[in-house]
């Protein structure tokens, strides 16, 4: 058990230096992704001047614009750069040999890789994030009172869903890189999960804002949880039993993709064959 | 010896071996472009969801529904015919530049900026190409025909459109080469590329939206500074909007910024070549 635990934090520890190396590149990489943002915020703007700024679906354009800014920190959390295509590269390169007969479980290995990179990576970006809400601070003025900024209960629903979202999207895209045992070429399958992602995910626009019958088909779509939930958390959208029912929901889809990628590892194990040395 | 190389023979001499390269992979020539046109798909539609809850991009600003979609498909030429002929190069040169495969570039005896900026197309792309030739072509006889205050364009629209979009390719193909090529000094520069991504980006709405105390500032700088905002404003306003005043000020403007954008990108080009040195040794 001690070792087991030692093993996992040393582990968690290289990656965690090999992240740091590029710190300033980080940074700077971080304050431009707030760039596409604020053509938004313009262009969200035009449109609430031509609505004479009535609100549009329960969105004041305040509210619009702390939308866009939360769906940055969700997305923080669950976008995995690389996850998918990078299993899908060693399963057809055969680096995926090391798992196999090293003591070390393939997937366990990635989450802990992954979590060291996000660690890094909040570590770095917390600076520029708290630059931007504190320029910021005057949309998140006018949120409900059960809204994160009022409530201590939605906080904490808050940050379960921005944990869950992790998990999610880490179980999530490592199941789409375990196909890579039965196709060796994904690209086109994480070509149309990016596209589905970036639409239906929520961070182009609130997903509450599209009219039926696509508003129900999303719903039952996990992708809402990787950005829409937890800013629709946030924002105070969710309430009482509603809100527990959908963090249950998350739970039963992360569930849900946990015991695939582990399915699928393990029925891929068994077809792969692996030649030379 | 010192005969010029004949560049229109051996520009076709390049699209013509893409495109048999394309042809000989056929299924994934047909996944590329099924994958392109759902983006532009997909992104109509949030369009479209937008002009569900207003009737137009900034009160007053003449970008209704249709006029929109003429924007909408300007920026879809725009940006296929850069990502058929030039996005696959410049992607390239970085690698080259990392690699030391400049080299074989640099000995070869005919422009090194021509040769690295068209060597490759990407035929797939071109599928948004003929999407937004027929969002153009649908929204302008929308515009045509409507019952109230219908749209007419005589000739010197239909004249200036192709011209004005050709610009917008030029420029934004010299802001692109010249990120790629300052990766000549920085070594790797994966950040740069974001950087042009997100810079064209602002490229990609109606410049009236660029408002108030930070919009106002914004405006300037990429429309005479870095000119990425005259890229599709120009020739779409070319076809929805009558030609004069500002329009006429801005239709000027972006000829000398075309000009403008090529030579600064040549210099810096150039400039970066001169201090290229190859990988290998």
């Amino acid at each position: 058990m001690v070792g087991r635990v030692i093993t996992w934090w040393t582990i968690l520890r290289i990656c965690l230096e090999e992240r740091l190396v590029y710190r300033g590149d980080f940074a700077l990489g971080t304050l431009m992704r707030f760039l596409p943002i604020v053509t938004q915020i313009f262009l969200w703007s035009a449109v609430f001047t031509a609505r004479d700024w009535r609100p549009l679906q329960g969105y004041g354009y305040e509210q619009f614009v702390a939308y866009y800014l939360l769906t940055m920190v969700s997305r923080a959390f669950s976008s995995m750069p690389g996850l998918a295509s990078g299993i899908a590269g060693q399963i057809r390169q055969g680096e995926i040999k090391k798992y196999l007969i090293q003591p070390v479980d393939l997937i366990g290995f990635l989450l802990l890789t992954r979590v060291a990179h996000k660690a890094a990576y909040y570590s770095v970006a917390i600076a520029p994030f708290a630059l931007v809400f504190f320029l910021c601070r005057s949309y998140f003025g006018d949120l409900p009172d059960h809204a994160a900024t009022h409530s201590l209960t939605t906080a904490a629903a808050f940050v379960v869903a921005l944990v869950m979202s992790f998990l999610l999207g880490f179980f999530l895209e490592t199941s789409l890189g375990l196909v890579g045992f039965w196709f060796l070429e994904v690209n086109s399958l994480l070509f149309v999960y990016m596209l589905m992602n970036f639409f239906l995910s929520g961070h182009m626009f609130p997903l509450d804002m599209l009219p039926e019958p696509w508003r129900t088909i999303v719903e039952l779509c996990p992708l809402q949880y990787l950005a829409y939930f937890p800013v629709a958390v946030f924002l105070g959208k969710f309430q009482g039993g509603e809100l527990a029912r959908a963090l249950l929901v998350e739970f039963a889809w992360l569930a849900f993709f946990v015991a695939l990628s582990r399915i699928l590892y393990w029925r891929g194990v068994k077809r792969y064959s692996g030649y030379g040395g | 010896m010192n005969q010029r190389p004949a560049y229109g023979a051996i520009f076709l001499t390049f699209v013509r071996n893409s495109l048999m390269r394309d042809m000989s992979f056929r299924t994934n020539f047909v996944i590329e472009c099924i994958s392109s046109l759902s983006w532009a798909a997909m992104n109509l539609g949030f369009y479209l969801l937008i002009f569900q809850y207003t009737d137009e991009i900034g009160q007053g600003s003449g970008w209704g529904k249709h006029e929109f979609f003429v924007f909408l498909a300007t920026s879809m030429l725009v940006n296929s015919l850069v990502q058929t002929f030039f996005m696959p190069n410049c992607e390239e040169l970085s690698e080259l530049i990392r690699s030391g495969g400049l080299d074989f570039a640099l000995l070869k005896p005919i422009d090194t900026q021509f040769l690295v900026s068209l060597q490759k197309s990407d035929w797939s792309s071109l599928s948004n190409f003929l999407l937004g030739l027929g969002l153009l072509g649908y929204s302008q006889w929308q515009l045509a025909t409507r019952a109230t205050d219908p749209l007419t364009f005589g000739p010197v629209a239909l004249l200036l459109y192709p011209v004005y979009v050709l610009c917008g390719v030029v420029i934004l193909y010299s802001l692109m080469i010249a990120l790629s090529a300052t990766s000549i000094w920085m070594g790797r520069n994966q950040t740069l590329y974001d950087f042009w991504f997100y810079i064209t980006n602002f490229s990609r709405y109606p410049m009236e939206i660029y408002e108030g105390t930070w919009g106002s500032p914004l405006r300037w700088a990429f429309t005479y500074m870095v000119p990425v905002l005259v890229v599709v404003n120009v020739p779409a306003r070319v076809m929805v909007q009558p030609l004069r005043g500002e329009n006429a000020f801005l239709a000027l403007f972006a000829l000398a910024a075309t000009v403008a954008s090529l030579a600064a990108s040549r210099w810096i080009f150039r400039r970066a070549l001169e201090s290229y040195r190859s990988a290998s040794s």
